[in-house]
């Protein structure tokens, strides 16, 4: 696949939210203002992307040489949790401002679904080291997009009558299912279209 | 006393439901939950690790420092979360396939990290198991309650496990050919979710009112 099929495919076709229910908690959780939607979709991409990439090595270069491919997972865990550690680490460090926009969101990564997803479906999907970058990159964009245009949503909701069951999270996961229904454009014959496959 | 056990046996079912309730787990619970099967495949796993892992935690929390529980927690429910994935991969091959993903995600799964922090390094062995079992027939039944309305709508059908010459699957008559499609993609996953939370809200704040 060319890396701009790559990107469609995770922002759009198969958006980490929206159709593969990863990264769901935060998505629901932090999705109330656009501000700190913004941020910690930030810090996720972040995350993402060099966690792809990471993982990826530690699976190539020491998994399967060693034939311990059977501990990916607890392997994986472990450096995305080191990695968020070093990258709080580095920021704070380095560049304050940035610190201070995505500092908060940072731990709360490493139990996010997403992040793990994105590492395992690498290896599944048989990516090499750039794809995997790509695919990564384009995760953190997809759960990006998502989360947004969800912070805006529910930002407008505070202000229209909602019946008080609904008020708040089921509210929150109806609208989303509605953006589900809006992705579901995307598919497959979108990549067709464009020449990409 | 006895009765003290009992309540952390129960709570998990409905008072403090892992996804009803508390919110917890969202991932697995909209991902899997296409098909009746997948949904108890996936339950199995969980009650494993959580059993385990609770159990574990329970025994090791006088000797795991306070300043490293976090990393300590992940590495014993991953070493779990790995046996699972393996005594499911040699077992039920189709049961892992149809997980994927979802599968190996059980480490990040919230409900458990949660309970080894907010119970289990707290509290005695027995507690902790028995905590650990309640929760897990919470997280079953809301699974499964998903899964039917999916799979019963949304498909026609109800795929159990294979038993001899049946191949498990009950069909719908009606539904099985006018199915209504929604249900089985993620936006009716997602619409469904927002539908059932708000009921159980109702419910339960209705509950309280008369209590």
């Amino acid at each position: 696949m060319s890396y701009i099929a790559i990107l469609i495919t995770y922002i759009f076709i198969s958006n980490f939210i929206l159709v593969q229910f990863l990264g769901l908690c935060p998505f629901i959780g932090v999705s109330k203002s656009s501000e700190s939607a913004l941020g910690m979709g930030m810090a996720v991409t972040f995350v993402t992307s060099i966690a792809s990439v990471v993982c990826w090595c530690a699976y190539q270069f020491i998994l399967v040489p060693l034939s311990l491919t059977y501990l990916q997972t607890i392997t994986f865990i472990l450096v995305i949790a080191a990695l968020v550690q070093l990258v709080e680490m580095i920021i704070r460090k380095i560049s304050p401002p940035l610190y201070n926009a995505l500092g908060i969101f940072l731990p709360l990564i490493t139990t996010n679904c997403a992040v793990l997803g994105i590492a395992i479906i690498n290896i599944t999907e048989g990516y090499n080291l750039l794809e995997s970058f790509f695919a990564g990159l384009a995760a953190g964009l997809g759960f990006t997009l998502a989360i947004v245009l969800m912070s805006n949503i529910r930002e407008r909701l505070d202000m229209y009558p909602v019946r008080r069951a609904f008020k708040g999270v089921p509210i929150a996961f109806i609208s989303a299912g509605l953006m589900a229904l809006a992705f579901m454009a995307f598919d497959k014959s979108l990549l067709t279209n464009l020449h990409l496959v | 006393m006895a009765n003290k056990h009992l309540h952390e046996l129960t709570k998990g079912i409905f008072k403090e439901n892992p996804t009803f309730i508390i919110m917890l787990g969202m991932c697995p619970t909209l991902g899997v939950t296409t098909q009746v099967v997948n949904a108890l495949g996936m339950s199995a796993g969980v009650l494993f690790v959580l059993l385990c892992s609770n159990v574990m935690i329970s025994l090791l929390k006088n000797v795991i420092p306070d300043s490293v529980r976090i990393p300590a927690y992940v590495v014993v429910i991953a070493s779990f979360v790995t046996i699972v994935e393996m005594v499911m991969h040699a077992f039920v091959p189709s049961v892992y396939k149809a997980l994927g993903v979802y599968l190996p995600l059980i480490v990040v799964n919230c409900i458990i990290l949660g309970r080894a922090e907010a119970f289990a390094n707290k509290n005695t062995v027995l507690d902790s198991a028995l905590d650990a079992i309640g929760m897990s027939i919470g997280f079953t039944l809301a699974l499964t309650l998903i899964a039917l309305i999916r799979e019963v709508f949304g498909a026609g059908t109800i795929t159990l496990i294979p038993i001899g010459d049946w191949d498990g699957v009950v069909s719908i008559p009606g539904l099985r050919t006018w199915p209504v499609r929604i249900m089985t993609l993620a936006a009716g996953a997602l619409l469904l979710m927002g539908y059932l939370k708000a009921f159980f809200g109702w419910y339960s704040e209705k509950k309280q009112k008369r209590g």
